[in-house]
C-alpha cells in the first residue's frame, strides 16, 4: 500500500478516526490518486471505467460491515472532482464512512468535489459519516463542495452524520434524498466556520412513500467574520411526517441566513419546520463562570457540546 | 466567613431609581447553616446573586475569609470558594449531565464519583449521566442536578436558591441529609440556604428574614420562628406538597 506521511496521516486520523488500515472494505484516495482499496466478500469496490470515480456494491443482506472511503489532499493546487456511487443491496446493515481532509501550505488554491450517489435498497439500514477538516497556514484556499443524492427504498433507514467543524474555507454542499414508503432518514449535521470561511449548505428531501419520515437537523456556529447560509427544504408527496430544524450561534461579527421551507403536495403531510439563531445565552455564561471558568473556556465548552 | 458591609443595589427602572437591597450588613461566620427567607420580592435571590458576583452593588464591601472581594468576578469568587446554585437552573445544547459535573469539580471526575452525586441528589445515575442538560428534563430533574454540581464543587461556601422547588417529600428529607452531611465534611465550610420550608427553617443555626431590600429579622429559629410562622415567608411542607 501507498506509504503515507506525517500530514497525510494526521489528516487521515481527523476525518475517519483511523490510524491504520481499517477493518473491512476500503478506498483511499491520497492527492488525486487511489493509494489503497480493498473489498470484502460483500463489499465491492471498483474503478470506474473512465477513471472518474469508484462503485461500491454491497451484497443483499451484508450486515455489521463497513465501508471507508477518505480522501487526503496535502499538495496545494490540486483541483478534483470524484464521483463515487454506492449501491446497497436489500437487508443489508452497514457503516460508511467517508471523510476528506486537505491540508494546504500553498498559495494555490486546493479543492475536492465529491459526488456521492446513494442507492438504498429495501429494509436496509445504512449509516453515513463524513467529516470534513482543513488544515496548512498557506494563502490558498480549501475547498470543499460535496453533493449527496440519495435514493431510498422501501423500509429502509439512512442516517447522516456531517460535520465540518474546522479549516474549510469554503464548501457548498448540496444534498437531495428521495424516500419510498416507510423508508427513515435521519440527518445530523454540525458546521462551524471561522475567520473569512463561507459555507452553504442545501437540502432538498421528497417524501414521496407512504409514511415515510426524515428528521433533519442542523447546528451551526459562524465565529469572527464567517458567513453560513442554512437551506432546508422537506417536501411531503403522500401521507409522511418531516421535520428541519436549524438552530445556529452566531458570535462576532458572523452572519448566518436560516432558510427553512416545507412543501407539502398531499394531505396528510406532516410538515414541521424550527428555526432559531441567537448568541450564546449569557446565563450558560454565568453558569459555567459560577463553576469557576473563564468567560472564554465557558465559551468554548458551549460550543464544543453544541456541535457535539 | 462572609461578611457583606452596606450593600446597596440600586437599579433604574423608567426614569425611576429603584432601591431593591438597602444599606444592609450580614456576617455569615464558618460552620454556619444560615437559611435566608422572607416574602416574594423582598430581595433574597439578588443578594445570593451579588455575593456570586453576578451583579455588582452599587455600594458597599464583600469580605470572604479576610479577602476584599467585591472588585472580583463570578470566575475568580467561585475559584475563591463561593458556589451558587441557580433558583432556575439553565440549559445547554448538548452538554451532558457528566459533563457539567466534571466541569463543577475541576477534575477528571471518576464515573463512579459521578455516580455518587447523582445518587445523592435521589437521581438514578445510570439514567441521567448521559442525558443532556436541556429541555428534555423535567423542572425537578433540572434542580436536583443543579445541586448535584454544588456537592461535586465541594467549597467554602454554598449558597443554594430555592433548592425544594418541585422536590418531592421523599426527597426533601434526604435534600436535608444532604445539608447536614456538606457541613460536617467540608471543613470550616458554611451553607446559605433560600427558602420557605418550616423544616430547612427549624433546622438552621440562623435564620434571617429579607424583606424589602432590608433585614427585618436575625436569629436562630427559636427567636424566629414565632415571629415568621403564618407569615408569607413560610411555608410548611404540606402546604407545597397540595
Ligand atoms: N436587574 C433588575 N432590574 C430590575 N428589577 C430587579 C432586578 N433584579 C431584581 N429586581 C427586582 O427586585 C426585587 C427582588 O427580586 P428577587 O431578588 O428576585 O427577590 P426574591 O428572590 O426575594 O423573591 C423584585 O421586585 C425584582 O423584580
Ligand atoms: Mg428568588
Amino acid at each position: 500500500m501507498f506509504k503515507m506521511d506525517e500530514i497525510q496521516k494526521r489528516i487521515l486520523k481527523e476525518v475517519a478516526g483511523l490510524h491504520t488500515i481499517p477493518v473491512g472494505a476500503y478506498n483511499f484516495r491520497v492527492n488525486g490518486k487511489l493509494a489503497g482499496r480493498s473489498s470484502s466478500n460483500n463489499i465491492e469496490i471498483s474503478g470506474k471505467d473512465d477513471g472518474s470515480g469508484i462503485d461500491i456494491q454491497i451484497k443483499d443482506g451484508t450486515v455489521n460491515e463497513s465501508v471507508h472511503i477518505p480522501v487526503v489532499l496535502s499538495a496545494s493546487g490540486l483541483t478534483e472532482t470524484v464521483y463515487n456511487d454506492f449501491y446497497i443491496g436489500t437487508n443489508c446493515d452497514v457503516l460508511i464512512v467517508a471523510g476528506c481532509g486537505i491540508d494546504n501550505c500553498g498559495s494555490q488554491n486546493s479543492e475536492h468535489d465529491g459526488v456521492h450517489r446513494f442507492f438504498i435498497g429495501k429494509n436496509s439500514k445504512v449509516k453515513y459519516v463524513e467529516k470534513h477538516y482543513g488544515s496548512g497556514d498557506g494563502t490558498g484556499k480549501r475547498i470543499l463542495n460535496p453533493v449527496t443524492e440519495v435514493k431510498m427504498d422501501e423500509g429502509s433507514t439512512l442516517e447522516m452524520e456531517m460535520v465540518q467543524i474546522k479549516g474549510v474555507d469554503s464548501t457548498r454542499r448540496m444534498t437531495t434524498a428521495e424516500l419510498d414508503s416507510n423508508a427513515r432518514l435521519i440527518i445530523r449535521e454540525r458546521l462551524m466556520t471561522h475567520g473569512e470561511q463561507k459555507a452553504w449548505s442545501k437540502y432538498r428531501v421528497e417524501l414521496n412513500g407512504e409514511n415515510s419520515s426524515a428528521d433533519v437537523v442542523s447546528r451551526g456556529v459562524a465565529r469572527d467574520k464567517s458567513y453560513q447560509k442554512l437551506d432546508l427544504c422537506i417536501v411531503g408527496n403522500a401521507a409522511c411526517h418531516g421535520h428541519t430544524e436549524c438552530d445556529s450561534i452566531i458570535m462576532d461579527e458572523g452572519k448566518i441566513l436560516a432558510v427553512p421551507s416545507l412543501e407539502a403536495n398531499h394531505v396528510d403531510a406532516m410538515l414541521v419546520h424550527e428555526a432559531a439563531i441567537g448568541k450564546i445565552a449569557g446565563e450558560q455564561l454565568i453558569k459555567l463562570m459560577t463553576l469557576g471558568l473563564t468567560e472564554k473556556e465557558a465559551e468554548e465548552q458551549i460550543i464544543n457540546g453544541f456541535l457535539k | 466567613m462572609l461578611e457583606l458591609k452596606n450593600i446597596s443595589f440600586n437599579v433604574v427602572d423608567g426614569d425611576k431609581n429603584v432601591e431593591i437591597i438597602k444599606n444592609l450588613s450580614l456576617k455569615i461566620p464558618n460552620k454556619k447553616f444560615v437559611v435566608l427567607t422572607g416574602p416574594n420580592g423582598g430581595g433574597k435571590s439578588t443578594l445570593a446573586k451579588i455575593i456570586a458576583g453576578i451583579e455588582k452593588p452599587t455600594e458597599g464591601k464583600i469580605i470572604f475569609n479576610d479577602e476584599d472581594i467585591t472588585e472580583k468576578n463570578i470566575t475568580e469568587r467561585a475559584n475563591l470558594g463561593i458556589s451558587f446554585a441557580f433558583q432556575n437552573p439553565v440549559k445547554f445544547k448538548g452538554l451532558e449531565v457528566i459533563d457539567l459535573l466534571r466541569l463543577s469539580s475541576r477534575k477528571k471526575l471518576s464515573m463512579d464519583e459521578a455516580c455518587e452525586y447523582l445518587s445523592e441528589v435521589g437521581l438514578c445515575a445510570k439514567d441521567y449521566i448521559h442525558r443532556e442538560v436541556n429541555s428534555s428534563l423535567s423542572g425537578g430533574e433540572l434542580k436536583r442536578i443543579e445541586i448535584a454540581t454544588i456537592l461535586a464543587r465541594q467549597t467554602k461556601l454554598s449558597i443554594f436558591d430555592e433548592p425544594e422547588a418541585g422536590i418531592d417529600l421523599w426527597s426533601f428529607q434526604n435534600l436535608i441529609k444532604i445539608f447536614e452531611r456538606m457541613r460536617k465534611e467540608i471543613h470550616n465550610s458554611s451553607i446559605i440556604i433560600i427558602s420557605h420550608q418550616e423544616r430547612l427553617i427549624s433546622i438552621a443555626d440562623e435564620i434571617i428574614v429579607l424583606a424589602e431590600g432590608q433585614i427585618q429579622y436575625q436569629g436562630n429559629s427559636e427567636e424566629i420562628l414565632p415571629k415568621i410562622i403564618g407569615t408569607k415567608s413560610i411555608s410548611s411542607v404540606c402546604n407545597k406538597l397540595k
